[in-house]
């Protein structure tokens, strides 16, 4: 079963049959990067710091409802990776990005496209739980009242409510909403951060190592939270941890020194990888 | 031996007694099993040495040049004829002054009593008796402290132990000046504090509406009899403290923001930097530019639109203190906003907030205690500032709630109530000591009220 089919990273169909892994040398995308109904498309993205280029012409695509988990060794662009997925590059001096990201078949990166809505559609969760400091209630709240998407304090309340129950908090938080959010736990203040980032209704959530500053029994919380969220929204998520990446998602991205390295089903990269490098990686020669 | 040159040999022999102590270690140390059998290293040793050999002479050094010239002087009166001796407290101090001048060859006439010339000589006698004893003992002291710790030396002796206790030791008394003078001065003017309130109820200078200080001092002297009613002088304080923070604290916060937030970074460095030039200006040239330039601006506009401006008015002191301040309160709040972490910028602008909603709602809030911590500092600042005010406001204190007539305020009449010859009990003078203490009062409340605030939201935000 050594055997792999490749496509370059273009999308043209052009399939070569090999007997075996593609060599460490080979810088170009392995495996299937693209969809067949995508949320989120990237074109021959690159991302510059100044002059260095920390992204180097990676094409990629999020489809619906999935769990899409993003590996690598430090350094290898995954998180400048996924923070252009909502602009959040656009606050670092110095950052440039060119190429084509869309969502929805709307680029991103459009000089009329606004970037407040963008970031209403695609949410993100962060490595540190960042909890504003304000109560637990006012930290859901927050985001659909800069939107006006509710007009009434019932319907507040109700859109508080759902978004902790879909992050599974409203039982640990029912009877002190009005507490400030900062005094939960750690596992706690990552699911308000997501509850937070439910709250606007994006269509797509981007996770940058949401579990590295929590427990294990917080992280399995987290992991089955995921999986559920993977009904209503595609989730994008960064990890270390290649037991996270096989346990939550259904598509895995290798990136190394800012080359997209290989893309595949998580059963697949995790089982039979294409490329010499993955191979190195998830077998823990590097990283 | 001079006391300037004894405490340079202190000095020297300490360093001996550190080379001493150091190389006592080392050889104990390579006489047992090699220098790592030390229980400490061998600079603690000598610094240990060092220590014992110069703290307990020190100590003993400043306690008696604290006292030795009280005594000698006792002495030096107790030999004069009784004539001298029974005379009243102030003429002996008079006499004792005149003794030390003699002593100091301060002398300005040429005929000097010769009981003093005696005096002046039996003083400096007993003084180089007193140097000489202090010397001996200081150095004899020194001594015994080094060989004592240099024969305790065994490498088993705790040195760094020792070291470390006594340099917290010193720490402690280091903390403790501040203290204690703190203390000292609160005494001081409580003290004479007290003196004005025996002649003036607590009452009338608290509760009275009326303050014009002047009175007689001497009783053939034509003069007012005084009235002694703070509040005036207070509300001026208060008018002129409040007019300035109008001004420094919406500008000072804005600049603030924009400096942390929207600035980039080379205009930041560059303004900052001119920023905090403000609040290097003396306050005296500050003064300069509000009574020459600030002043005549207020009162021509206020004329122009038909107002009646002093010439020296509130306005335009509290506007140009306002402009004083604006450094404390722009430099604090902006290093209050840049410690407000990236990662809650992050959250807000991920939920798709805008730059100036993330300011404002996440931003603000969380820098909050900081920022009332620069204000409230700010507002003592207010309060005890004396040279704008002198120059700019006035000295009639008015009762009045219009900013464009002159007021004065509480550290402008400390000022003229203790300028020129004053006797130190009359209650004109002793006045400025009862405002010093009622202003002392208030920033103290303000501090202890803004540390409560800072303390209460920093509870709630962590």
């Amino acid at each position: 079963m050594e055997q792999a089919l490749i496509r370059e990273s273009t999308g043209r169909q052009s399939p070569t049959l090999v007997s075996r892994r593609v060599s460490r040398d080979n810088r170009q995308t392995v495996g299937d990067p693209f969809v067949a109904d995508p949320r989120m498309t990237c074109r021959n993205v690159n991302v510059y710091y100044g002059d260095k280029r920390a992204i180097k012409n990676v094409s990629l695509d999020v489809g619906r409802n999935e769990v899409i988990a993003m590996i690598g060794p430090s350094g290898c662009g995954k998180s400048t990776f996924i923070r252009c997925l909502n602009r959040m590059n656009d606050t670092i001096e110095g950052c440039r990005v060119t190429g084509e990201i869309t969502l929805d078949g709307q680029n991103i990166y459009d000089s009329g496209l606004d970037v407040v809505a963008l970031r209403a559609q695609v949410g993100m969760v962060f490595q540190k739980p960042n909890p504003f400091p304000k109560s637990i209630y006012e930290n859901i709240a927050y985001g659909p009242r800069i939107h006006g998407l509710v007009d009434s304090k019932a319907a507040l309340d109700e859109l508080v409510e759902n978004s902790l129950k879909k992050a599974g908090l409203w039982d640990e938080v029912k009877d002190r909403l009005h507490e400030p959010g900062t005094g939960l736990s750690g596992g706690q203040q990552q699911r308000l951060c997501i509850a937070r980032a439910i709250a606007v209704s994006p269509e797509v959530i981007l996770m940058d190592e949401p579990c590295s500053a929590l427990d294990p029994m917080a992280t399995a919380i987290i992991e089955d939270l995921i999986d559920e969220l993977r009904q209503h929204y595609s989730i994008v998520i960064v990890t270390h941890s290649m037991q996270q990446a096989s346990r939550v998602s259904q598509r895995t991205a290798f990136f190394h020194l800012g080359d997209l390295i290989e893309v595949g089903a998580t059963s697949q990269v995790f089982t039979n990888p294409l490329h010499e490098l993955t191979e190195d990686y998830i077998t823990g020669r590097f990283g | 031996m001079e006391p300037q040159l004894l405490l340079c040999f202190l000095l020297l022999l300490s360093t001996a007694g550190y080379m001493i102590g150091k190389r006592q270690a080392l050889a104990v140390g390579r006489s047992a099993r090699g220098i790592r059998s030390l229980h400490s290293r061998p600079a603690y040793h000598g610094a240990l040495t060092a220590l014992w050999c110069a703290v307990p002479a020190a100590l003993i050094f400043a306690l008696w040049l604290g006292l030795d010239s009280n005594i000698i002087i006792r002495q030096v009166l107790a030999e004069m004829p009784a004539s001298f001796r029974e005379l009243p407290p102030s003429e002996q101090n008079l006499l004792v002054n005149e003794i030390k001048n003699l002593v100091n060859g301060n002398v300005f006439t040429n005929e000097v009593d010769p009981v003093l010339n005696a005096a002046a000589e039996r003083y400096i006698r007993y003084r180089s008796i007193s140097h000489g004893a202090l010397t001996v003992i200081c150095l004899s002291l020194g001594l015994v402290g080094i060989l004592a710790v240099k024969r305790r030396i065994s490498i088993n002796l705790r040195a760094r132990n020792q070291v470390e206790r006594i340099i917290t030791g010193v720490l402690i008394a280091c903390s403790c000046i501040a203290i204690l003078t703190t203390v000292g001065i609160v005494l001081s003017v409580l003290y004479e504090s007290i003196l004005f309130f025996r002649q003036v109820p607590l009452n009338s200078f608290l509760f009275g509406l009326e303050w014009s200080p002047q009175m007689a001092i001497r009783a053939d002297q034509v003069g007012s009899s005084g009235a002694f009613g703070a509040v005036p002088v207070f509300w001026g304080t208060l008018m002129v403290s409040a007019i300035a923070m109008f001004v420094a604290v919406p500008i000072g916060l804005m600049s603030a923001i924009y400096l942390s937030e929207y600035a980039n970074r080379r205009f930041r460095d560059v303004v900052k930097p001119l920023l905090e030039i403000l609040a290097g200006i003396p306050t005296v040239v500050y003064g300069f530019f509000a009574a020459l330039v600030l002043a005549p601006v207020v009162r021509n506009t206020g004329n122009s639109l038909g107002l009646d401006v002093s010439s020296e008015s509130a306005l335009a002191a509290g506007l140009v203190m306002g402009i004083m301040i604006i450094p404390f309160i722009s430099s604090l709040s902006d290093d209050v906003i840049n410690a407000v972490p990236q990662s809650l910028r992050d959250g807000a602008y991920a939920l798709g907030a805008t730059h100036s909603e993330t300011i404002r709602q996440v931003v603000l809030p969380a820098a909050l205690p900081g920022i009332v911590g620069s204000v409230l500092l700010a507002v003592s600042r207010a309060i005890g500032e004396t040279m704008i005010v002198v120059m700019a406001a006035g000295l009639a204190a008015n009762l009045t709630l219009n900013p464009l007539k002159t007021v004065t305020t509480v550290t402008v009449q400390i000022v003229t109530l203790l300028i020129g010859d004053q006797e130190f009990d009359s209650p004109k003078t002793l006045a400025a000591f009862a405002l010093g203490l009622v202003l002392f009062v208030v920033t103290l409340c303000l501090n202890v009220i803004a540390l409560y605030v800072v303390r209460k939201y920093r509870e709630q935000y962590e």
